[in-house]
Parts: structure tokens; sequence; C-alpha cells
């Protein structure tokens, strides 16, 4: 009798729970076009290959930083909010995220995060600190020598000349990699330098391409502009700045007052620096710490949530009675109401840990394409190697598997928490 | 990115086709609309003929307003027979719509297939017949010889190729070149200084958007066709040389030394391609010049900030080592299930450069086919596709949709990622050529 009671969904059960599970498993020992037993070989090819081994190993990161903070940040949000008056709002607010798609909010997250200041909200913060704290305006952003005329720019970006210059000689500085329309205004078509004095360093600083093409390369042509305002420097062999001066409006320049000798002549990269240009936040270094972290956005807000319920329904007596006896409120939290939690942030802490094994839309959508083998987990790897073009359900069973298994610990621990609590 | 999808089906389909063969084997007719061509007879002449009361059955990808044109190009042949046709759209899932209607013993009088592939795998299966002598002569007069090698199996012709598409474009903002007095280069070397010219002017020389890899794929293929011609190109997409092949090398180093030069504009590996167009072609263009395909004229229009045919024009892919003008891109081909007269008579009609005539006015129709009067084409760009397209001495097909789409067509795996690696690093061309052929046999098996 009992059993035809249970019949409708032990079917139902079979059906959508037991059966897939079962084939899966006999699906992942046989080959990717499913018609050949290929015994062990899908797992020992799993375990053996780059991707998944990178996979498993952010899987591991992700389970060992994501419950934990997802917790931590919930225990600390629900505990704080016991103490202020707008409560209800700072919930609705740390819970919001919970409405939002996953998909939405990595493709929120991948804007944010986007290298390029003038994109990404977080690069574009980071850019206006540095500039609020001013570093010198320059004034020929990304400018560059002229190729294969004894110019040569260093690392930092300061542009010299190869060969060390005598004094009462000409340097001249032809440069590129400046648009027409960015030249500092008040520039004038380029002029030949006066002839140098005795103790002087002539010469003079142009953009050196001809708008609409012409002249030839590292001559001063009609057409090619002088770079006004640019720092030149006559640099000593000991690397002491012994003179500097700024070019006019044709791009001419003095450097007076030299010692017999030679010097090094150097535009310094304070004339070519673009700036903080960002950090690389979507690339393979940091991408999976990016995504860890719209998760914990995401997920802060619900351990919140069932930690604060937890609080509330908790008997505030033993806490005043530890009050009465003179605990600090360090003591009351760590000694008597972080145990009396501990069910309820084991229930969290757990239903994340298996939230994170089967992480998948953030990591989809977030990285960018080079940054995708990097930021790897498992669910991603079977959705990839099965459907999402490598076409080897093989493969992907026996990686479904393996993720059945990790969630598996947890899953029982759950039943287990769920049977004592029951029996009580 | 659709190619995934299809070349996946494929695999199943072909299994499902044989198996329809064998049912309808047993069912004993194997008739379906064909039977009613039969009906009428006689005659070979293609459109002097009277079919009427014949019906025929059409069916190719396109739905929308390229369907609306297709069914104007099969109107001119229904008044001129008396024929009635019908059109359907399989619409991405050619594979799939036209396996079953195999299977069912109905398949279409004349299908256009998307992928050269399909008409391999329905040539050797015997679901398609091999064109009359009369539409064999009627390819021969209007096509290059490369249309009809790609419609050839077994030294068979099966196909006539209707529309096609031209993936060997290199796009430019002419504002930026005029400004940096770069012209339009026709060898590799040309090309590579008018990006540095660009890139003196301040502004970068290239964009390259391969946020995925499939745009790195389609720069490989053409400097591939170009460095070690047709015939490698074909046996590489074949596998029967390794990737570690000399010619592979070869290619490799021409794309290294552009990957490796600073003309190409900072953080290409995060860019989406349609990022790349913009970076070029919108509001404020940080670059002169993309490579892709005809679609890209697509992506201008949607941005919005440029006019394809004033100052977002193209050039076709450089020559290198003084190779031939050759194209890389796609196509549909048009093939017959049935050797019915009046089948047989569509099929020539569509080999006629009258029937695309009747689309191109339209927009939206390359036609590979040389006879067709190229003045007929809307505009000067379309026009210009269309010429390089059918004076290209080689034509191949985009190698990474012929290949096992686990290695040419996943993003994050394969010749997609390791492409991507090597855009981010073209100093490592062996490894790349292992890394590519290690992906390959895996791929292949």
């Amino acid at each position: 009798m009992a059993l035809a009671f249970l019949a409708p969904a032990l079917v139902f059960l079979g059906a959508i729970l037991v059966y897939p599970v079962v084939y899966t498993v006999i699906r992942s020992f046989y080959s990717a076009s499913g018609d050949q037993f290929v015994g062990w070989s899908n797992y020992l090819a799993m375990f053996t290959s780059d991707s998944t081994f990178t996979a498993i190993r952010n899987n591991v990161i992700w389970v060992v930083v994501a419950p934990f903070s997802c917790t931590a940040l919930g225990l600390v949000f629900a505990v704080l909010m016991e103490k202020i008056s707008w409560a209800t709002a700072f919930k609705l607010i740390v819970f919001m995220p919970m409405a939002i798609s996953m998909l939405a909010a990595g493709v929120i997250f991948r804007g944010m995060f986007q290298q390029d200041p003038d994109h990404g909200v977080v690069n574009a913060a980071i850019v206006a600190v540095t500039d609020a704290f001013g570093g010198p305006q320059a004034s020929l952003p990304g400018a560059g020598p002229r190729q294969e005329v004894g110019l040569s720019a260093s690392d930092g970006g300061a542009i010299s000349a190869d060969q060390a210059v005598q004094v009462g000689t000409v340097q001249d500085f032809p440069l590129v990699g400046v648009r027409a329309d960015e030249v500092p205004s008040g520039a004038a078509q380029a002029e030949t330098a006066p002839a140098p004095g005795p103790d002087q360093i002539t010469g003079t600083v142009w953009l050196d391409v001809v708008r609409g093409g012409g002249g030839t390369n590292g001559q001063i042509d009609p057409g090619k502009p002088g770079l006004p305002g640019v720092r030149v420097q006559a640099v000593g062999p000991g690397g002491q700045v012994v003179a500097s001066t700024t070019t006019d409006d044709t791009g001419r320049y003095t450097l007076s007052g030299l010692d017999p000798g030679q010097y090094s002549v150097v535009l310094p990269a304070t004339n070519f620096e673009t700036g903080f240009t960002g950090i690389n936040w979507l690339g393979p270094s940091f991408i999976t710490a990016v995504v860890i972290l719209s998760f914990v956005w995401i997920w802060a807000g619900f351990a919140m949530v069932m930690i604060a319920s937890g609080l509330s329904a908790m008997d505030r007596s033993l806490q005043e009675a530890a009050r009465i006896d003179g605990a600090s409120e360090w003591q009351v939290f760590t000694r008597i109401t972080a145990p009396l939690l501990m069910p309820v942030l084991l229930v969290v802490f757990v239903t994340l840990i298996v939230n994170v094994l089967k992480t998948f839309d953030l990591v989809y959508v977030i990285p960018p394409g080079n940054a995708k083998p990097a930021a790897n987990v498992i669910a991603v790897e079977m959705w990839r190697v099965s459907f999402g073009g490598g076409n080897d359900q093989g493969l992907g069973s026996a990686l479904a598997i393996l993720l059945l298994v990790l969630v598996l610990p947890s899953m029982i621990l759950n039943i287990r928490r769920f049977r004592a609590d029951r029996q009580r | 990115m659709v190619n995934v999808r299809r070349n996946r089906t494929l695999i199943s389909v072909a299994t499902i086709t044989t198996l329809g063969l064998a049912l309808a084997g047993c069912s004993g007719g194997a008739g379906g609309s064909g039977g009613e061509a039969t009906s009428a007879g006689g005659g070979s002449s293609p459109t002097s003929e009277d079919f009427s009361g014949v019906t025929l059955d059409v069916s190719a990808s396109w739905s929308g307003a390229e369907q609306k044109n297709f069914e104007a190009v099969l109107d001119k042949f229904a008044q001129d027979t008396g024929a009635t046709v019908n059109y359907t759209s399989f619409g991405d899932n050619a594979s799939t719509i036209l396996g079953t209607q195999i299977e069912g013993g109905n398949p279409p009088d004349v299908a256009l297939l998307p992928q050269p592939a399909l008409l391999q795998q329905f040539a050797s299966s015997g679901d398609i017949v091999p064109l009359s002598d009369a539409a064999q002569s009627e390819v021969a007069q209007n096509y290059g010889q490369s249309w009809i090698d790609l419609a050839t199996v077994d030294g068979k012709e099966y196909g006539v190729w209707f529309k096609a598409s031209n993936k060997s474009t290199v796009w430019y903002n002419k504002d930026i070149y005029d400004q940096a007095g770069a012209t339009v280069p026709k060898t590799w070397d040309e090309f590579m200084q008018q990006l540095q010219l660009i890139q003196d002017s301040g502004y970068s020389g290239i964009s390259i958007g391969a946020d995925v890899g499939w745009p790195i794929t389609d720069w490989f293929e053409n400097v591939y066709l170009r460095t070690a011609g047709a015939q490698k190109y074909d046996e590489l997409t074949q596998h029967k040389i390794p990737w570690t092949d000399p010619s592979v090398t070869k290619a490799l180093q021409v794309l290294a030394q552009l990957f490796s030069s600073d003309v190409v504009e900072p953080g290409a590996a995060q860019r989406t391609f349609p990022e790349s167009v913009t970076e070029m072609f919108g509001a404020d263009p940080n670059a002169g010049t993309v490579y892709e395909g005809d679609f890209v004229a697509g992506n201008i229009t949607d941005d919005g900030n440029s006019t394809v045919g004033q100052n977002a024009l193209f050039y076709d892919f450089p020559s290198i080592d003084g190779s031939a003008p050759a194209v890389v891109g796609g196509g549909d081909v048009a093939v017959a299930f049935n050797d019915d007269p009046a089948t047989d008579a569509l099929m020539q009609y569509l080999a006629s450069p009258q029937a695309a005539e009747i689309w191109i006015p339209n927009g939206g129709l390359t036609s590979p086919n040389q006879a067709v009067d190229t003045s007929v084409y809307p505009d000067d760009t379309s026009r210009q596709i269309a010429e390089a397209l059918v004076n290209a001495e080689t034509f191949r097909f985009d190698m990474s949709d012929l290949t096992p789409s686990a290695f040419g067509g996943t993003e994050g795996q394969g010749e997609w990622q390791i492409m991507i690696q090597f855009l981010e690093d073209p100093s490592d061309i062996q490894g790349t050529q292992q890394a590519l052929e290690d992906a390959a046999q895996a791929a292949y098996k």
C-alpha cells in the first residue's frame, strides 16, 4: 500500500535523478562517439590534461576562499546590523545582488574591471586617484623617436641621442607618434636651430610627419610642426644634469653654459608619459580573484540574511547573563553568540561550498578569451568538453562524475545535520 | 561560431542518413516531390522548356530579406517555365533538417548547402546527383576552376556555387590613411610600411580583436594560402601534413613579423571583434586598419559613426612573396537531389548570370559567377568585394570551419586558444606549431 502512494514520486525521482546519474556513470566509460568502451581512459585523460588540472586547482582555490569570505562577511554584516537603526535598508542593499541573475552580474563585473580606464570603472577610479596626487602633465604622451636617425627611446620613455654630443654642435630630435590634431597649441612650422655658440648645444624637436604624407624622414620639411614646451637636458658623463631648457614654438632649443666636452642630450620621460594605463584585472593573473570577488558580492547577502535570521531567533538571556558577569563584547561574541550560531553558520558554509563547486555562469561570462583557460573550473570544463564544441561527452561525463563526487561529502554532511536536528 | 553547431550535428547526421537510407529502402519508394517532376518529362534545354504543372521544392538557409530576394530569383524561373517553385528555409540546421527529410524519403529537389563538407557527405552517401552535361557546361562557362573543384567529389561535379563571402578584405579608415599619407598596399611589405606610417602619425597601425581566437585563425588562413599555396592548404585542412610542417613555420613567421611589431594596438587579446572595428570606425578612432571578412561592413554600419564606401573602405589582403590573388571565404552551393528535367533546368538557371543579377541589385549577394555583370552591384564596395572574389585565382573555404570543431571551432581550446597565445607571444613559433599539432591529433582522432 505504501508503495502505491510512493510510486509516483519514485518514478519521478528515478526518471530525473537516478537514471541520469547512472547513465552518466556508464557514459563516462565510453568514447566521444559513445559506441566504444574505453574503460578508465576518460578519467585518465581528465587527470592528465592541463586544462582539467587548472580547473581542479581553481576549484580548490574557490572552495578555500569563497565560502569562508561570504560567511565571514555575512556574519560581520549580520552582527553589526543589530547595532544600527537603518538595518532594513542596509539588509536590502547587501541582499540586492541576489536578485540579479548571475549572468548579468558577470557582465557587470566584466565591464567594471576592463583594463582601459575609459571603460572600466575600477581602473578609472585608480587613475583618478593617481592623477589627483598628480604626476607632471606630459605634453606629448606616447611620442617616440623616428627610427634610423640615431635616436632611441629608453624603457622608461626618455628619448636620447645614441651618440654623445660635442659642445658646439647641433642635435636634432625628429619625433613620431603624435596625432596632427594633438600637437600642442602654439606650435609653428619647425625651423632649423641657430648655430651653437662655443658653450652651447642647439637643435630642433619636431614632429617628423607631414599631414597627408610626403617629406623626407628625419628632415625639417614644410608642413612639419616644431614641438613647443619639450624639456631638453644635457647629461654629463656621471649622469648628472648639467643644463636644461625647453623648446620654443618652432621646436628649437639652446642648452647654454656648458663646459667643453661631450654630453648626452636627453628628452626626459616626463615629456612623454602616458600616465597610469590601468591594471590588467582580467588578465590570467588576476582573473580568478575578480571572479571570486563577484561571487562574494552576490552571496554575502545570502549569508547575511541567513545568519541574521539565526541571530533574531536566538535567546538573548545568555548574552545578558554574560554581560552582567562582566564579559566584554568581544568575549560575548566569541564565547556565546558565535557558538550558538554555529548550526546556522555551518548550513550557510556547506550550502556555499556546494554552490562554489558548481559555479559556472560567472566563470563563463567574466574572463575574456585569453584569460579563460586561467579561470577555468570543473563545471565550465565539463560543459565545454561535452557541448561547447569539444563534443566529447565521454570525457564530459567523467568530469560530471568528478563534480558529483566532490559535492557528495558536503551533501552528506548537510543531510546528517538535518537528521540530527530532527532527532533533537 | 555558428559552425560549431553545424559541425557537431554533421557527425550525428551522417549516421542518421545511412539509417534513413536503409529505412527508405524498406518502405519501397523514395518518391516524394521528385516524382511529380518526372511526370513532366522530356527535353533538355533550360528556360525555354515548359514545366507547367511541375512543383519544385527548394531549401536554403536564408530567411528574412535574403529569403525575399532569393524568392524573386526563383519567381523568374517559375515565370519562364510555368513550374511552381516552393522555397523553405532550414535556418542554421542544414544537416539536421535535410538529413531528416532524406530519411523520410522526401528531400527537396534543390538545396543550397552552406558547407562544402555537407556536399561531400551527401555526395558520398549518394543522396545528391551529379550535374547534367548541360549544367556542367553552363558552370564551366561561368565559374573559375576553384569553384568547380570545391563542388567536385570523386571526379564528379555536384554543385553550383550561388552565393559567396569574401574573408580576404582589409578594412581601413580613409581619414586616418589620408592624414598619415598612407596608400593602399599590394604586397605584405607595403602593408607593413603603411601600418608604420599610420603608427608614426599617432594612431595605431592596426587593431586586432582577439578576445576569442577566430579572427587570428582567419589571419593565419589568409597568410598560409598565400605562402604555402592551395594544395598545402587543402592538405593541412585534412591534416594530411602536420602542423609542424615547414610551410606552417613560414606562415607563422610572417604573422609574427606583424604581431611582434608595435603597429598593433595594445590590448588585442582582450578586445572583442566588434570593439576592434569601433577602434577604427567609431566616434573616436584610435587605429587605422582592421582585417576581417566582408561582414565588417555590417559592424561598421551597426556602429554608425562611419559610412561604408565613404571613409570606411577596404583593400584585398596583400600578396606575400608575389602570390597570386587568393581569397578565403565561404559560400552556399546548390545541389540537386534528383535528375528530373525540371530540377536540372533549375540548376542550369542558378548557374546562369541572369539568376544572380536579379538578387544582386537588392544587396546582400556576392556571386562567384564570373559572367555576372558587376555593374549591377548596388554600390562600389560590394562591387569591389565581388570583383576580388571572381578575380581570385585561388578560392578556399575558411580552414577552421572545415576542421573538427574541437580543433577549429571551440572557444578556449584548440586552434582558437593557441592562436591567441601566439598573438600574445609571437616569439615561440615552434612551440605554437607543436601545440597546434597536439591539439589537431587529439581532435582528428
